[in-house]
């Protein structure tokens, strides 16, 4: 069994505005050891972004780190300085965004942007920097590296620029990558590659991989544990077959029910979870999720901490007894 | 493109005639360049299309980016006037009707966008959002107009008194009901739905997917269903349209589409779809490349740069390149592909 590279413990993440505090993260918990893949699943607003700019320490005013640990081998980042956590930042951990337009400098070459993080954290010079920077757009299979290499970002594709990203990221073979939605804003058959290319570099680096996503079918494809948050807590936490095949907490299983498969037809409903997502300012007491759930009983007025119920984590007093059954995949992509 | 004769009849079994019938759409975007600003060449949108959509049929049209299918959509409206092609709705031709004979079609024919927020004016109450049309096409008594607003609300899920409030003031999955209200409030025929539930959470789809059944299924309403996502298009399409850059690839029923795709494009994609199932098997056929530029789009079949296809038979410069495929049936009646092996 590989060892913890990461522990978030009760982080505590919080926006002071004008308007109120915001509590974006809650109290949340989970590891990552060396080599794995754990999913980061929520919808908007969940605080799933925020739990990872919080590792990468680019929480900014009026955000602040309220509370928790984030033990990176064993060490705290919570409460290093700027100076310090830029070790770490880009060389030891490394994130890639969903929109890599956005997250490039237009104005520099693709080149110029991966020679950089190699003579920032590898100390090399220009000569060798930029023949790294085409050895990466190589392992990256960006096709003909040595003529790209000058290219600047608005010369690619939507694709061939999460690339670069991924190129950036890894330059300096970092233990751990943070992937944000980087998926999202690709084709169907972009995000195939990408997550293809994504699986080959995790076996050839052994990195983990932190995936935030909205897409179960991105989780499914790839990710073996997984966290799922609802209004910035853990509400589960189980190996991905656990997730899909049984999962505990209502609100996942809502979400599985409520995406169609392929195959399915408009004939059979779509599972809906009621209302929407509570505001970030004003979280409902109790159980967070109790407003929307169609399970909901007299004890979710109180707050349920994470049973354990054989391997696999759940928020939910329906699970203070033990595991509950619950329907496997409503229905399978080609049972209708 | 070939004589109308040659094209298969590509409505629904009824046999009647349909409530839209598009041939040969085209729509080319010049793009121009110097101090003259001269045209240097078209960005081929859509590039002939040819579709027939059946009385209270939802007809999806899938594709990736830049595959033309928004452009399509917007041009069967004429929010976009389409380069070529006729656009017949309930047998009569629209495609050169002047502003004045068009506007009593624009009733008819509505349109729902993926944007809830940019698509619904900010200084607008959602009642004189709702109500706009309404007012527009001549209906001036403020009493009935508000009737007509306060059912529509209740129907697409919001309550009444929203007709007071602002935009800014719902969330994403709200405000894209204030759109399909709006879409409704003249009682349209035909509802464009341009990725209507893309920009939305995942628990916030399936409320706005179960409402559009719900509606079609109260109105009657006939809906062309544009969007990338296959799993939802054929969740709410009776028949599927494939397209990539311009053209259409694969058309057939929603899930004789998913079982049995004929186009290697289709399959690819079927395939590249990462499925919610840990357990589902990954033989999937990843295709190399970037979708080419309409600007310049490959000579004969569009997809015959990545056609696994063509690569294994060798025909990637052989006759893909020189013959564009024709949309014809196969195999089974009402299911078309335009390939040359398929």
């Amino acid at each position: 069994m590989a060892t913890d590279l990461l522990r978030v413990q009760d982080l505590v993440t919080e926006f002071r505005t004008d308007d109120g505090v915001v509590h974006a993260v809650d109290g949340v918990s989970f590891n990552i050891r060396q080599g794995q893949t754990l999913g980061l699943v929520g919808e908007s607003g969940c605080g799933k972004s925020v739990t990872a700019l919080s590792i990468m320490g680019l929480i900014e005013h009026p955000g602040t780190i309220a509370g928790g640990h984030i033990m990176f081998e064993g060490k705290d980042l919570v409460g290093l300085n700027q100076e310090e956590i830029r070790h770490v930042r880009g060389k030891e951990i490394a994130m890639i965004f969903q929109e890599p337009m956005t997250s490039l400098n237009p104005v520099y070459t693709v080149g110029d942007q991966i020679a950089e993080m190699a003579r920032l954290h590898l100390h090399m010079d220009r000569k060798h920097a930029w023949e790294h920077a085409i050895e990466m757009l190589r392992t990256v299979k960006i096709p003909s590296p040595e003529k790209r290499v000058s290219d600047y970002p608005h010369h690619m594709s939507g694709g061939m620029r999460q690339r670069v990203m991924i190129a950036m990221a890894i330059s300096c073979t970092p233990k751990l990558l943070i992937a944000d939605e980087p998926t999202t804003a690709l084709d169907v058959t972009i995000q195939a590659q990408i997550l293809d290319l994504l699986r080959d570099l995790q076996r050839e680096f052994q990195m983990s991989i932190l995936m935030i996503t909205h897409d179960l079918g991105v989780v499914a494809e790839i990710c073996e544990n997984v966290v799922v948050m609802y209004a910035g807590k853990v509400v589960e936490e189980a190996p991905v077959r656990g997730i899909f095949n049984s999962p505990q907490h209502p609100y996942t299983e809502g979400l599985l029910r409520s995406i169609p498969h392929l195959g399915m037809t408009s004939a059979a409903k779509l599972a809906v979870i009621k209302g929407t997502v509570p505001s970030a300012m004003n979280w409902p007491p109790g159980c967070r999720f109790a407003p929307r759930c169609s399970l909901r009983f007299e004890k979710c007025v109180e707050d349920p901490p994470l049973f354990d119920v054989g391997g696999q984590q759940s928020a939910c007093w329906l699970n203070e007894s033990g595991r509950r059954a619950t329907s496997k995949r409503v229905v399978k992509a080609g049972e209708l | 493109m070939t004589a109308e004769a040659a094209k298969p009849p590509l409505a629904v079994a009824d046999g009647g005639q349909p409530l839209l019938r598009i041939r040969g759409i085209k729509k080319y975007f010049p793009v121009r360049r110097g101090f003259l600003q001269r045209v240097i060449g078209y960005v081929k949108a859509v590039d002939g299309v040819d579709l027939d959509v059946g009385h209270g049929e939802t007809l999806g049209l899938v594709g990736e980016s830049g595959c033309g299918k928004s452009t399509l959509g917007r041009s069967i409206l004429r929010l976009i006037e389409p380069t070529e092609g006729t656009i017949e709705f309930e047998g009569r031709n629209i495609t050169k009707l002047d502003r004045r004979h068009m506007k009593p079609v624009r009733a008819d024919m509505q349109i729902i966008f993926q944007d809830p927020v940019g698509s619904l004016n900010p200084r607008m109450s959602v009642g004189d959002i709702v109500g706009e049309g309404l007012l527009v096409h001549g209906m001036k008594d403020r009493k009935k107009r508000q009737k007509i607003i306060r059912d529509i609300l209740e129907k697409v899920g919001l309550r009444q008194e929203y007709a007071n409030r602002y935009p800014h003031e719902f969330s994403g999955g709200q405000r894209q009901r204030i759109g399909i209200a709006r879409a409704l409030a003249l009682s349209p025929k035909l509802i464009i739905a341009d990725e209507p539930v893309s920009a939305l959470d995942v628990s916030i789809q399936s409320q706005v997917l179960n409402l559009l059944v719900d509606l079609r299924k109260e109105f009657g309403l006939t809906y062309i269903f544009v969007a990338h996502n296959l799993a939802v298009v054929s969740y709410i399409s009776d028949r599927v349209a494939v397209m990539y850059l311009g053209q259409v690839m694969e058309l057939a029923d929603a899930e004789e589409l998913y079982k049995n795709p004929l186009h290697p494009y289709t399959q690819s994609l079927l395939s590249a779809i990462p499925q919610p199932d840990p357990d589902h098997p990954r033989n999937r056929t990843v295709l190399t490349g970037d979708v080419p530029s309409p600007f310049n789009p490959p000579s004969g079949c569009p997809f015959r740069t990545r056609c696994p296809l063509a690569r294994e038979k060798g025909t990637q410069n052989g006759i893909c390149a020189e013959e564009r495929p024709p949309l014809i049936e196969k195999r089974v009646p009402g299911h078309f592909a335009a390939c040359h092996f398929a």
